[in-house]
């Protein structure tokens, strides 16, 4: 996913610069992009010190494949793939952490299969209501308290947009405990906001 | 079909993987149910919530710090 705002005003002629090698240029380019990098790594591996680790390897990845680069393609949509694949990379040689259980952010039932819960309606357009950037910080901020597995599970399936066979296999999951996952981590994401998003007027 | 069924089916209805049998019982309860349709729409609301807020604009993005940017540049000159 790309703002479509760029830090950059005329990403042709930073490119030229660093396909000339110049030194400059590349500091240019990590100071314009490696804060949107950083933030992307960070939602991925969750800590930050692996989201330093993986922006480290964006770059070098990126600095030694300038050449591939193509002309046409946006130069942050191209680094915002690399750094996603080092995310990957970062999370198929990681150990595995214990799970956090998520259970209490799930719907509960009643003994005759009813929800326990009355869900009252949401403040809508929803739309409108992210334009505000507080409620993206928000949304963010919750979405960064789901536990780890299922955290990393809705980053990469529904902000990513990877499929859910190369998320599966990313995680060492199989595809269908990676199913599961997703749906937990939307159901406990959507209880997180329901608190924020709730209808006054209802 | 119970609310709690509904609930474990909602990701493959709104991916459009439901088959069509259990498709028909889930779209009966939906129009029987107030809650559960509740509960759709907001777990729809959730997912695009998700994507709209992790797209930032470059004005909500804290900039890279600068010992990172060092060691960005420091491993370039080894390379």
């Amino acid at each position: 996913m790309m703002a479509s705002t760029t830090p950059v005003d005329d990403e042709a002629t930073l490119v030229a610069q660093l396909r000339a090698g110049d030194e400059a240029a590349f500091e240019r380019m990590v100071r314009a992009y490696g804060g949107r990098l950083l933030a992307v790594a960070r939602r991925i591996v969750g800590s930050e010190e692996d989201a330093r680790d993986v922006v480290q390897d964006a770059f070098m990845n990126a600095f030694r494949s300038l050449d591939r680069f193509e002309g046409n393609a946006k130069l942050s949509t191209w680094l915002h793939r690399i750094a996603v694949n080092a995310a990957l990379m970062k999370l198929r040689t990681r150990k595995r952490k214990p799970e956090q259980s998520i259970e209490t952010m799930l719907p509960s039932f009643l003994d005759d299969g009813h929800h326990e819960e009355r869900f009252q309606s949401w403040e809508e357009p929803v739309d409108k209501l992210l334009e505000q950037a507080e409620t993206r910080a928000l949304v963010r901020q919750q979405i960064d308290a789901l536990p780890e597995g299922y955290r990393t599970v809705l980053v990469l399936r529904d902000i990513e947009g990877l499929d859910t066979e190369e998320t599966a296999n990313v995680l060492g999951l199989s595809v269908n405990a990676t199913k599961i996952r997703l749906h937990r981590a939307r159901q406990a994401l959507r209880t997180l906001l329901a608190p924020h998003f709730r209808s006054t007027a209802s | 079909m119970k609310c709690r069924e509904l609930a474990d089916f909602l990701m493959d209805y709104v991916s459009g993987e439901l088959p069509a049998e259990n498709r028909t019982h889930f779209e009966f309860h939906l129009s029987k149910c107030k809650n559960c349709h509740a509960y759709l729409v907001q777990y729809e609301l959730t997912i695009r919530a998700g994507k709209m807020a992790c797209d930032e604009m470059s004005d909500e993005l804290p900039p890279i710090p600068d010992e990172l940017v060092r060691a960005v540049l420091a491993a370039r000159q080894k390379n």
